[in-house]
């Protein structure tokens, strides 16, 4: 089972079974965003509390399998205490490492050098245990369930600046 | 490890896909409810079509349009046959199963149904069987009535006659693609005609499976595809009464619909052509000819016998390995159910299932099969399926237990 191994990394099953800041946090100050993946049914709830620019608290709840799940975590995990800026460079990092192909396809998010290399404004940023979803991208079909939390991050982002 | 009913052996070496491999396993293919797998001969069929008697239908004097037109039409009174109609011009080829429904809802229910009209859908209806008349809701104004499910996902006909009161239409499917539900389709059309409504019957799970006769059945409008009986994709079936089809307004204009043209209008054809309108698929009508007559020479009563047995020995096989740890939907025996299976892991997720599945080579489907209304009423956002076609044995079930036990492995806590 080499090629599950690969996609099911023992850090990710670890955030499946025992996932980070679930819960729900008071909405305002913090915003609720919700999305879906109407494929599998995968849902992933995101509580952002932004203060001064800077996540101070995330929450998360929701239902699916374990890659959208274990990537919830994360990503909650990922950018908790981060200034927004770090954050949204970390968002692109994310993006970069599951879907080069999927940024290609659609060509508006920058030009193939940019997504071939991660940019070189992504070179310096440090993935850390979201690397271990990198295997997810052999599987093509999982892919969205991998990137449904951070959309939904990002959503979060656009919603708090505005 | 053959069944009883079927020298399934001899029907594996029919289908080619069979001998491939998937990541060095051999393909245990568990998704025939989806899309079901092509004999030789159906393949041979189209093959044919092509390299000897290609031509559009109904159009050339030449030899060879005779030819494809002949095969086109025989076709035709074979599909007819197959489901017990009582002639050939009450078949209609469709694309699929959803555009003969979306038939029966653009052109007999737009002509006959008013704002306030009442129409019955049930709760194990697919997509195909709820969004066209979603669409007519929407435009017309008509009334969506649903007959709920029992516990184990039978239909509940407790309240029936009310709900079947002053309606117009009853849509409903034979067979569950989900739980494998076999529906009671005489009892409820007979119903049905006593309040005065007509009968649509989704039969794409039920024609595949089991000896259907839509007389029998005392329908209006039965629906199935090619694809799920062993044809070719692209290709479905409309069954009406001729009196019906008569009376219908067509559905989509263009060629071969028509008798004659104007400047100021144009003369519908006889039924069936008048409802097929453009250049349909001919090799694909042959193709589906053909799985008729592979099925016909298997007998539809082996079939039915064969997939319960298989569906008899998959859910023991199940409830035996996995106990109360695996939830399994829809009626407890074989008996009411066809050959699907849909079950759920309490901490498992369907696609992660699903992904284990198929690094054994087994190909099952993980999802919310196209009938989400029957997902809410299950209380879960997806299931996996297993479902049994002529090919599947035993030693198919068999693959997919040990890779369910895998899968509980890896994933468990």
């Amino acid at each position: 089972m080499s090629g599950l191994q690969d996609l099911y990394r023992e850090i990710i099953l670890d955030h499946y079974r025992a996932p980070r800041n679930r819960g729900e946090l008071p909405v305002p100050p913090a915003h609720k965003i919700e999305g879906f993946n109407p494929l599998c049914g995968d849902e992933v709830v995101l509580y952002l509390e932004v203060e001064d620019g800077v996540v101070v608290d995330v929450r998360t709840s929701g239902q699916g399998c374990s890659i959208s799940q274990a990537s919830t975590s994360m990503m909650s995990a990922a950018v908790k205490g981060k200034p927004v800026a770090e954050v949204a460079t970390l968002i692109r990092a994310f993006k970069a490492l599951m879907s080069i192909h999927e940024s290609k396809l659609e060509g508006a998010e920058g030009s193939d050098a940019d997504t071939d290399t991660g940019g070189t404004d992504l070179a310096g940023v440090r993935l850390g245990d979201l690397e271990a979803l990198q295997g997810v991208v052999k599987f093509p079909v999982r892919i969205k369930c991998a990137t449904l939390a951070w959309n939904v991050l990002q959503q979060g982002l656009d919603e708090t600046a505005a | 490890m053959s069944t009883t009913a079927l020298d399934v052996a001899r029907i594996q070496a029919d289908f080619p896909i069979l001998r491939r491999e998937v990541r060095g396993k051999r393909l245990v293919y568990l998704d025939s409810a989806s899309s079901a797998q092509k004999p030789q001969a159906v393949l041979d069929a189209m093959d044919r079509v092509y390299r000897e008697s290609y031509a559009n239908v109904h159009r050339g004097v030449y030899t060879i349009a005779e030819e494809a037109t002949t095969l086109f039409e025989a076709a035709r009174t074979k599909v007819a046959r197959f489901v017990g109609a009582r002639e050939s011009r009450e078949i209609v080829f469709t694309r699929n199963a959803t555009e003969a429904i979306n038939l029966v809802a653009y052109s007999w229910a737009r002509a006959n149904l008013q704002p306030g009209d009442a129409i019955v859908l049930s709760h194990l209806e697919h997509h195909a069987n709820v969004v066209p008349w979603h669409i007519l809701r929407e435009e017309r104004g008509i009334e969506i009535r649903w007959i709920p499910l029992t516990a184990d996902q039978r239909l509940d006909l407790s309240d029936l006659d009310r709900l079947l009161d002053g309606a117009a239409l009853l849509g409903v499917t034979a067979m569950s693609n989900v739980t494998g539900t076999i529906v009671d389709v005489a009892r409820l059309t007979a119903a049905a005609r006593a309040a005065g409504a007509h009968v649509l019957v989704d039969a794409c799970q039920a024609v595949p499976q089991m000896p259907v006769d839509v007389t029998a059945w005392d329908a209006d409008f039965v629906a199935f595809s090619s694809h799920k009986l062993l044809g070719p994709a692209g290709i479905g079936a409309l069954w009406a009464r001729a009196d019906l089809l008569e009376a219908m307004p067509p559905f989509m204009g263009g060629g071969e619909m028509i008798r004659d043209v104007t400047t100021d209008g144009f003369l519908t054809n006889d039924i069936p052509w008048k409802f097929e309108a453009g250049t349909p698929a001919i090799a694909e009508a042959v193709g589906m000819g053909a799985a008729v007559d592979y099925l016909d020479a298997i007998g539809m009563d082996a079939v039915r016998a064969h997939e319960r047995e298989l569906t008899r020995y998959a859910l023991d096989a199940l409830a035996d390995r996995f106990g109360d740890r695996l939830r399994v939907f829809g009626p407890a025996g074989a008996d009411d159910r066809g050959g699907v299976v849909s079950f759920l892991f309490d901490d498992i997720h369907a696609h992660d299932v699903s992904q284990v599945a198929d690094e054994e080579g087994i190909c099952v489907r993980a999802g919310h099969h196209c009938a989400k209304p029957l997902m809410r009423e299950l209380g879960v956002p997806a299931t996996t399926r297993a479902s049994f076609g002529v090919y599947n044995d035993r030693a198919d079930v068999d693959a997919l237990v040990a890779a369910l036990a895998k899968v509980e492995d890896f994933f468990s806590i």
